[in-house]
Parts: structure tokens; C-alpha cells; sequence
């Protein structure tokens, strides 16, 4: 078996409101797919959904098993999540923040070996975090951040990792070097990497297939040549944009629309 | 699928050797990568030289160090004597551990003290200081406890209504129990009674009101839960106003009536309750990543949140019960351990423990004191003396409360 995640009509109603509306995705162990789509089109709850951190009718298989079936440590051990805002408690260190992502390997009531002392170092010095180890995250620009928060998913060696806007507060060359990093660590370690972005272009790029969703349901799937079209984009996003494509990849414009407001 | 990389796979990788003279080799290696790693340069190539049989000393949680240990203990050591020697009959250091070792059989030591003193020592002060410091490790490490779920500075022991549950209890037996009976034995079990009550009645108003909603919920259900209690508790004071006195000064609190007997009564809730938290330290850090972060890095938040709050509640309750309410340890002692030692719980937790235990026999040894031989409240005595305290704390250091 070769999927790694695999949903099937997954919907998701919180109060009265249905955000999403049977979804159904496979992610092949060792892929990079990426879900866009406009604000508010359901990608961040499909990224929890698939992490079990929320309520939803249908059926999601992680490794082939199923995820209201496991236990939290279970799924840990499985999908690393990069939320769209961690929350990095100022005071404590790097070293301390990444051992953190150690805590499916550790017994309940007990603390980390060395094995896990381990485990984060190498986190740590793959992300060229070393020098920082006993800097307080409080101190670290934004940049530095997102890679610290990536050692600690790294440090808890799950073979699947979700990315809830990855790039997001990072500037160009940031976003390139965090998008470059993540594709090296997919290719070394054969991670299988779930994201949800926001930047079609950077999307595009990286993406082995793209998920695009609208109003909670899968309206687009493929790769990203097929699904960056200037007419599903309008479609779905009210966009007016130019696609290029050039060396093989796929370029998302915004142009300006005479009147746009004028109705 | 990826399993957990051993250490033995990532040596395996690196040298294809995990033979003992190839492990000892490491240390030299590492030794010399990190002498030539001036700076981040050689983060790079760490990949290549990586495997090592010793994590860099660096890449480790903050726990205890050994020096804030022996402080910690040194302090409560010192607690602990000043608090036996002080009082209408002041006995040395020197006296109480000679005293101590007479009493164990095995050593065959005669007791430096006449049995009057020794009677004094053992069976007045020695009770009261040992509640004293149950009392306050269980305090202080609660509110670390509850700091650490709720994530909130403000949490402190009494947040879930425990005190004006246990304010309620002993308030109907107070002022409802005939002229002459003694209360002794049934006061501590009403104010335990009426605390677990409340917190309950707050847990299920919490949980129905607010599923989803984490926290916030569940503090202010509390706070509703309280503020009724409260109004119960006034109304039945105003009913009984001949027993205002009493019920006041046990709402102050104090261990005036300390015995062993009280000490045997919360020794086993104080102990289980302060184990549980202790064994906790770590998860309290991990649910400091919020309760979304920390689900995904596999704890069941909900289940440890239950766990955490009825055992520190449970705690609470029984030394509330024999000591009444004394505030501010609960507070102030985590706080000011986050500040001076570490913002990790896994120095807050232990170390809250040792030196809410030392404050508080400190605090009592002053309350019965300095105007002697009236004796203070003492809840007086741990806000009059920890607020300045705190407050000079606050403003000289540079970390940030939570």
C-alpha cells in the first residue's frame, strides 16, 4: 500500500455552519500535494481534519488506518502539524521548544532520553538551527521562527507532515528558502508533505498535484499545469489573473481590472 | 514507513560501525567538529559528521539545576528549624536535631531537652510546622497546576470555586452546630465536602455550557459557581451573626489547632495529589503550546486537563480544610520561581513544592510571633511580607510573567 493519506467524503459542520462537503483526496506517500482555494474555502479544517483534531463525518486513513480509531500518541507518531500560528511561548530556548516535538516518543510521565536529545540536534542542525539552540524564542525574527517551528515537526519524526500556510510572515527569499528546505527534507527522509497555501504561484512550483477547493468542496484536482487555469481561477477565486507558463512552470499574475468596484 | 530513527540506524548511516572502539571514536570527532564550529557554518555539513553517541549538553530542557535544588532544600531545612526553635521557648538548632536522634531508637542518644521542651518540641510546634509546610507545598504547586492548564498568571488554587465551597461547609457548621459541641473533627470534613462540591458543580456547568471552548468556560463557571456560594455562605452568616467571629477567623486561616492528628488527616491527599502534578511536569509544558498544538503532538488534552484539575483540586480541598484560606501562596511562590529559576514547569512544578513548604512555615512562625502571644492571621503575614516582596521581584526582572 502506497497512500499515505487517503480521505474519503469527509464533512465537517461546526454549529450551523457546513465547511466542508465530502471531500474526498489521496496523498501517495512521498508526494507534496497542496490545497488552495479562496479564503474561507475550507483548507485549514481539511489540514485538521486529516491531523483528527476535529469532529467530521466520513472517513479519513492515515498510513491505512483510521484516524477516529487511533489514539492522539498513534497519530502523532504518524503527521507532524505546522499550524498556520504556533504558538512559540517567548521564554523557553530553541532547544527546549524543539524537544517539545519529541513528546510521541516519550513515556506519559516521563522525560527525554538521549535518544530524543538526539533526535532533536539532528532537527536542529538540518534546519541550521545549532547556533541558536540556547536562544530563547522571544529573540528570533520571523524567519528564524518558521524554522524552528519546522525543527520541532522534524524532531518528531512523523513520516507525514502538514503545513498550514508555511510561508505566510516570511518575505520572497524567506519563502523560497522555507519551500526549497521542505522539498530537500521531503526528497531525504521521503517525507509526504499535505499544505494548504495561499500563493498559487509558490503553490504551483513546489506541488506534485493540487487540491483546489471552493465553499468546502473539491472543484479542482491535478496537477498543477491542469488546475492553473486563468478560467477556474476567476472562477473560483473572483480574480482577474494572468497564468503564464514558462521553463515548465506555471506563474500566477493578478491584473488590475478596470472598474472592478463599479457595478 | 518512516519508524523512529534509533540511534543505532543513525550510526549506521553514518559510519556503518556501532562497535564499542568505533562509539568511543565519537567523542574525538565531536570533539574536533565542534571546536572548528566558530559559527553556523558547519551546520551545514553536520549531516556528514553527525552521528554521536552524546547529545550536546546544550540540547536539553531546563529542569532543575543542582544549585536551585540545594537552595531550595537548604531553605526549607532552614524553615523547618526556625520554625520548631521559635516561640515562648526558643530551642537551637543544635537542640532539636540532638532531640530528633534521641527519638529514633537506633542511635541511643539521650535528648538534649527536659520533657517539657521536648513536649513542646514534638508535640505542639512539630505538628504545626510539618501542616504549615504541607499546606504550603500544596498550595503552591496547585497553582502551578492550575497556571499550567488554564494557561492563565492568574489561576491560583481557589480558581474553580474551591474556597467559597469550603468557606460555605465550614460557615453551616459554624453557625448551625449547638453552643458547646465540638467541631473539631467535623469542620475540615464540611469545608472539604462543600470545596469539592463546588468545583464539581463548576466542572458540570463548564463542560455543558462549552464543549469546544477550552478554558475561558470552565474559569468562568467557576467564578459563577463562587459568587453563588458566596451569597449562600452571607446569607447564612447573616442569619447567625453570633457566630461571625468564628467563621471569620476561620476564613482567615491559620494552623492555631494544629495536631498530629489534622496531619494524618491531609497527609494522603497532599502526597498523591503533589505526585500526580510532580509526574505531570512534563505534559504542563507540552499543554503550553495551546491545546490544538498539543493534541497534535499526542497528548489528550481533555483527559489530562480532568486529571490535573481534580488532583490539585482534591489537594487543595484537604488543606484547605485544616488551615483555612491562605491566600497568595499559590500565586506569588510559582510566579517567583518561573522568574528567578525557569519558566519550564519542570523546575516550577518540584520547586514550587519545596518552597511553598518553606514560605509558609516562615509565614507562620512570624504570624505566632511577633505580637506574641496573640497570633496574627496568617494569611496577614503571607500577603504583608510576599507582595513587597513580588513586587520587587516584578520589576527587576526582565521575564515577562508568563
Amino acid at each position: 500500500m502506497s497512500t499515505a493519506v487517503e480521505a474519503r467524503d469527509v464533512s465537517v459542520t461546526v454549529g450551523a455552519t457546513r465547511i466542508l462537503t465530502d471531500v474526498s483526496a489521496t496523498v501517495e506517500r512521498g508526494e507534496w500535494v497542496t490545497v488552495i482555494g479562496p479564503n474561507g474555502s475550507g483548507k485549514t479544517t481539511l489540514l485538521r481534519a486529516v491531523a483528527g483534531l476535529l469532529a467530521f463525518a466520513g472517513q479519513v486513513l492515515v498510513e491505512g488506518r483510521a484516524v477516529q480509531s487511533s489514539t492522539r500518541r498513534q497519530l502523532a507518531r504518524q503527521i507532524a502539524l505546522v499550524p498556520q500560528h504556533p504558538q512559540t511561548p517567548g521564554e523557553l530556548t530553541v532547544a527546549e521548544y524543539v524537544l517539545l516535538g519529541r513528546t510521541p516518543h516519550i513515556g506519559y510521565f516521563a522525560t527525554e532520553t538521549r535518544t530524543d536529545r538526539l533526535a532533536a540536534e539532528r532537527a536542529m542542525a538540518r534546519l541550521g538551527l545549532r547556533k541558536f539552540t540556547d536562544r530563547v524564542l522571544g529573540s528570533l525574527s520571523g524567519g528564524e521562527l518558521q524554522r524552528v517551528v519546522l525543527a520541532r515537526a522534524l524532531a518528531q519524526e512523523a513520516p507525514i507532515l502538514l503545513l498550514d500556510e508555511p510561508t505566510t510572515a516570511l518575505d520572497l527569499g524567506r519563502q523560497q528558502d522555507a519551500l526549497e528546505l521542505l522539498d530537500e527534507l521531503r526528497r531525504d527522509s521521503g517525507l509526504t508533505v499535505l499544505s494548504a497555501m495561499h500563493d498559487l504561484s509558490l503553490a504551483g512550483q513546489y506541488a506534485d498535484r493540487l487540491l483546489l477547493l471552493d465553499g468546502g468542496r473539491v472543484v479542482a484536482e491535478g496537477k498543477p499545469d491542469a488546475v492553473l487555469s486563468e478560467q477556474v481561477i476567476a472562477a473560483h477565486y473572483a480574480a482577474k489573473v494572468s497564468v503564464i507558463r514558462k521553463d515548465g512552470g506555471v506563474f500566477v499574475l493578478p491584473r488590475r481590472e478596470e472598474g472592478r468596484w463599479v457595478h | 514507513m518512516l519508524e523512529r530513527q534509533t540511534l543505532a540506524d543513525i550510526r549506521a548511516v553514518a559510519y556503518g560501525c556501532v562497535c564499542p572502539s568505533c562509539l568511543s571514536g565519537f567523542a574525538a570527532r565531536e570533539h574536533a567538529r565542534r571546536s572548528s564550529e566558530v559559527d553556523g557554518e558547519a551546520e551545514n555539513r553536520a549531516d556528514a559528521t553527525w552521528a554521536k553517541a552524546v547529545p550536546h549538553e546544550a540540547v536539553r530542557s531546563r529542569g532543575i539545576s543542582a544549585a536551585w535544588a540545594v537552595v531550595a532544600l537548604g531553605l526549607l531545612a532552614g524553615a523547618l528549624l526556625l520554625g520548631l526553635g521559635t516561640g515562648a521557648a526558643s530551642i537551637g538548632p543544635a537542640s532539636i536535631v540532638g532531640s530528633l536522634l534521641s527519638h529514633i531508637q537506633v542511635f541511643h542518644f539521650s535528648s538534649p531537652l527536659s520533657s517539657v521542651d521536648d513536649a513542646i518540641l514534638w508535640q505542639i510546634r512539630a505538628p504545626r510546622v510539618v501542616l504549615a509546610a504541607l499546606v504550603g507545598g500544596m498550595l503552591a504547586i496547585a497553582g502551578s497546576a492550575y497556571q499550567g492548564v488554564f494557561r492563565n498568571p492568574l489561576a491560583d488554587p481557589y480558581l474553580l470555586g474551591v474556597a467559597a465551597g469550603a468557606g460555605l461547609g465550614a460557615t453551616v457548621i459554624i453557625a448551625y452546630s449547638a453552643v458547646g459541641t465540638d467541631i473539631g473533627l467535623l469542620l475540615p470534613l464540611a469545608a472539604f465536602a462543600g470545596a469539592l462540591l463546588a468545583v464539581t458543580a463548576a466542572y458540570v456547568l463548564g463542560r455543558s455550557a462549552g464543549g469546544v471552548r477550552g478554558t475561558s468556560t470552565l474559569i468562568l463557571a467557576g467564578v459563577i459557581v463562587a459568587l453563588f456560594m458566596t451569597a449562600v455562605q452571607t446569607f447564612v452568616q447573616q442569619q447567625r451573626s453570633d457566630t461571625l467571629r468564628a467563621v471569620y477567623s476561620w476564613i482567615l486561616g491559620g494552623f492555631g489547632t494544629a495536631d498530629w492528628h489534622a496531619v494524618a488527616v491531609v497527609l494522603p491527599y497532599i502526597a498523591v495529589s503533589s505526585a500526580i502534578i510532580l509526574l505531570h511536569r512534563r505534559v504542563l509544558d507540552v499543554l503550553s503550546l495551546g491545546d490544538e498544538e498539543a493534541a497534535s503532538l499526542g497528548i489528550d488534552v481533555r483527559r489530562a486537563r480532568l486529571v490535573i484539575v481534580i488532583v490539585a483540586t482534591a489537594g487543595t480541598a484537604a488543606a484547605v480544610a485544616v488551615s483555612g484560606l491562605i491566600g497568595f501562596v499559590g500565586i506569588i511562590i510559582p510566579h517567583t520561581i518561573r522568574l528567578l529559576v525557569s519558566p519550564s514547569y519542570r523546575a516550577i512544578v518540584p520547586l514550587s513544592l519545596l518552597a511553598g513548604a518553606g514560605f509558609l512555615i516562615l509565614a507562620d512562625a512570624l504570624a505566632r510571633t511577633i505580637l506574641s502571644p496573640a497570633e496574627l492571621p496568617i494569611g496577614v503575614v503571607t500577603a504583608f511580607f510576599g507582595a513587597p516582596f513580588f513586587a520587587i521581584l516584578l520589576r527587576t526582572s526582565r521575564r515577562t510573567v508568563m
